[in-house]
């Protein structure tokens, strides 16, 4: 079979999944649809793995295949075809996504086996990975934006699974709302592409882009802002970030799975699979290197002060997207893209994690409450060990690899990009100590009332409650199940946390300086046309940049160590030294404050003023006027029909008394 | 021939059916009039069919009649319809189809 007959497979099994658990769900009992959803997935990960090995078996310049099933619309230079493009970079993505949606389906059999909406919550599952799969394969932009739109429905869906939450609802509302101004950046961008270049095509569009745009011309630079819109929304860079902590709202696995590992890195792929128009429009590329690093830093901060377990998780997940950004902003593809696929691992570990311990809770997720679980969740504890020492990027660790290498090329380019490695290391700083504020608080420390209760071998059973707002809630359909699972009692969260944990370990090792580079070797087809791919640092620069980056991890975790086990009441003490610096993280940088007075209340002002003013007097007098003039117009027609036969017949005497005088004139 | 006089007369049947059917308020006196005014353009017709020597006039012509008479068939038993049921036969009082 060739390459793009496995990219096909790849795209139906999850599609098959979500239609028979989606039209079947009144059938499947038990965990049935968990497991078909799992499978289907497992199935589309090997048929990854196919096109994989067929990719391997193509000389480096000839890897990149398309096919084409049929042409959605062809008309006056219109060209859309519903096609994929398999290739180096779309394989790999594949692999991250469908390779980490596995595990994660797998983790959810357990992690949501007390839930009403179990089968529901498979379908969505499913149709997620369908159209993140399609995004990643889409041959052409108008493919792309319909896989880039379905990712964005599935996140809404699963925001707003407990749909009976108001928070739940609100946040699936604000994510979709914010991803829509991405995806109008999307369709803006593909708009101007096809006037300019008069193709959807996206490997055409890369080769008539270098004949056609000269560097840092308008036009390219406009497309490139464009497009970065859109990634930064399905990202969550500064300034559209905001639905992201709120997304936590949903199941944990959504987190783990959307909001970390796959969905919120569709914006590094973006700009990863862009790259020819972004070498093009160079000042693009700087923009979106700075914002990486704007968002890497406030995430960082914000991240140090939240209580939420799974708001700080999702803040170090912004704050690594941004390194991400930055990466391939500033032309570190295979690195950026390379830190992609460790953080997919980390970050969905800790997700997974975090999950044990909230369910260890009772849904709880403050992590004040928390502490001392090391005895009673030994392997949790362990994971959320590894989980914290790869995001921290501890030496070894895989996250220590990928993002040193991300700011050793920063380095390496020289002059401002400098900034970038500097910013980079003081994020790196932060992120070792808020990943560490999670281990040490959760695993370290005094057992909490609920990890007492576990070592004596029972799971903390509360009421019901929502963690945001602290409201009872019930455990009927649209709201998180009864019971809670945990990773030492359910094995299928264990097998899937295991491999993430391995993962998360090891997976440094396919990319170690001077010594092998898979990574980018591999990806190196999707990149031919690109002049900054095959540079970068010298072996002896990039061991000096991981001896520093590994130092400043180091550092991070003994400060947390110090804040943390040795001198607790020390953050206690810094917060009341500086409430206002306090205030200002936990009211994240005031960003909903920001956007609320700059857009939200002017456009619910326009929408007032709309209603009152507008539809009244504007609206309803153009209606009242139509209706008017036809009641009008009745009231003369009636008039005519009088019920007089005399006066008919003289209507119609004088009528044809006058055509006949009319032609008369006429003829002579 | 000269077909001015036969189309004179025709005028003045025509203008007699044409005051009829406006100021007469019977009924019968009104389908009378009717078929004047019909019979005017028959005769109407008949002149030009003869004058420029082509029969389809004639034809035309007896096709009118017949349809004249079904007309009055249809009309005479309206009247006599509306008659027996005592409504009045006054065009002018049969306003029912006011708008």
């Amino acid at each position: 079979m060739s390459a793009t007959s496995y990219g096909w497979l790849v795209l139906a099994f999850p599609l098959a999944g979500t239609l028979i658990v989606g039209l079947g769900w009144r059938w499947l009992a038990g965990r049935t649809a968990g497991w078909i959803a799992t499978t289907m997935i497992g199935l589309a990960f090997a048929a990854s793995i196919g096109a994989l090995v067929q990719l391997l078996g193509d000389p480096v310049d000839a890897r990149q295949h398309t096919s084409s099933l049929y042409d959605y619309a062809s008309a006056a230079g219109l060209d859309i075809k519903l096609n994929v493009l398999v290739d180096p970079l779309s394989v790999y993505m594949c692999l991250i996504v469908s390779g980490v949606s596995m595990l994660i389906h797998l983790y959810s059999i357990s992690y949501m086996t007390s839930d009403r909406g179990f089968n529901r919550f498979f379908a969505y599952l499913n149709f997620f990975v369908f159209s993140m799969l399609l995004l990643v394969l889409a041959g052409n932009i108008v493919l792309l934006i319909v896989g880039w739109a379905f990712v964005g429905f599935a996140s809404y869906a699963l925001i707003s699974f407990w749909y009976r939450r108001t928070t739940a609802t609100r946040a699936g509302m604000k994510a979709f709302v914010i991803n829509v101004v991405g995806d109008v950046g999307m369709v803006l961008a593909a708009l101007f592409i096809f006037r300019d270049l008069g193709t959807f095509d996206l490997l055409s569009i890369f080769s008539r882009a270098q004949d056609t745009f000269h560097t840092n011309q308008g036009v390219v630079v406009a497309i490139c802002c464009l497009l970065l819109v859109g990634a930064f929304a399905k990202s969550a860079q500064v300034p559209l970030h905001t639905w992201l902590p709120d997304a936590m709202e949903g199941p944990t696995p959504v987190s783990a799975l959307i909001h970390a590992a796959t969905m919120v890195t569709a914006g590094v792929y973006l700009i990863a699979r862009f790259h020819p128009l972004f070498e093009i429009g160079l000042t693009a590329a700087d923009i979106a290197a700075f914002v990486g690093l704007a968002t890497l830093l406030i995430a960082a901060t914000i991240a140090l002060v939240v209580t939420d377990l799974k708001r700080i998780i999702a803040y170090s997940t912004m704050s690594q997207i941004g390194y991400m950004v930055m990466g391939v902003g500033i032309g570190a593809y295979s690195e950026g893209l390379f830190h992609l696929m460790t953080h997919a691992f980390f970050k969905a570990l800790l997700f997974m994690a975090a999950g044990s311990v909230i369910g260890a809770m009772a849904n709880r997720q403050n992590i004040d409450l928390m502490g001392g679980f090391r005895k009673a969740m030994p392997f949790t504890s362990a994971m959320l060990l590894i989980g914290a020492l790869a995001l921290a990027a501890f030496p070894l660790t895989s996250g220590w690899f990928s993002k040193d290498e991300i700011l050793d090329f920063a380095a390496y380019r020289g002059g401002f990009y400098v900034i970038f490695t500097v910013g980079g290391y003081i994020g790196a700083l932060l992120t070792a100590f808020y990943a560490f504020r999670i281990g040490f608080r959760v695993v370290f420390g005094e057992p909490c009332e609920e990890a007492r209760e576990l070592e004596q071998g029972h799971i903390h059973h509360a009421e019901p409650e929502n963690p945001a707002t602290g409201e009872p809630e019930d455990t009927d359909v649209g709201f998180p199940g009864p019971s809670h699972q945990i990773a030492e009692r359910e094995w299928p969260m264990k097998i899937a946390m295991s491999i993430l944990g391995f993962g998360a370990l090891f997976a440094g090792f396919v990319q170690i300086p001077g010594v092998d580079d898979v990574v980018h070797r591999f990806l190196h087809g999707s990149f031919l046309d690109s002049k900054l791919y095959e540079q970068g640092p010298s072996t002896t620069a990039a061991y000096h940049g991981l001896l520093i980056g590994g130092l400043i991890s180091v550092l991070g975790i003994a400060i947390a160590y110090y804040a943390y086990l040795r001198n607790r009441g020390w953050t206690a003490a810094l917060q009341r030294r500086f409430p206002w610096a306090h205030d200002f993280l936990e009211r994240k940088w005031y960003f909903d404050e920001a956007i609320d007075v700059l857009v939200v209340r002017p456009a619910l002002a326009v929408g007032r003023w709309s209603n009152s003013i507008f539809e009244r007097y504007v609206v309803q007098g153009l209606v009242v006027a139509v209706t008017d003039l036809v009641r009008g117009a009745n009231a003369g027609v009636r008039g005519v029909q009088s019920g007089y036969l005399r006066s008919y017949a003289l209507l119609l005497v004088t009528g044809f008394a006058g055509l006949g005088l009319y032609f008369l004139l006429q003829s002579s | 021939m000269d077909i001015t006089w036969y189309l004179v007369l025709s005028a003045l049947l025509f203008a007699v059916g044409v005051s009829g059917v406006l100021l007469r308020r019977s009924p019968l006196v009104i389908l009378l009039c009717l078929e004047l005014m019909l019979n005017a353009g028959n005769l109407a017709l008949l002149a030009f069919s003869r004058s420029l020597g082509n029969q389809d006039g004639q034809v035309f012509a007896l096709i009118v009649m017949v349809i004249a008479a079904c007309e009055v068939v249809v009309g005479l038993g309206i009247i006599v319809a509306a008659y027996r049921r005592r409504i009045p036969l006054n065009v002018d009082d049969l306003r029912s189809l006011r708008g």
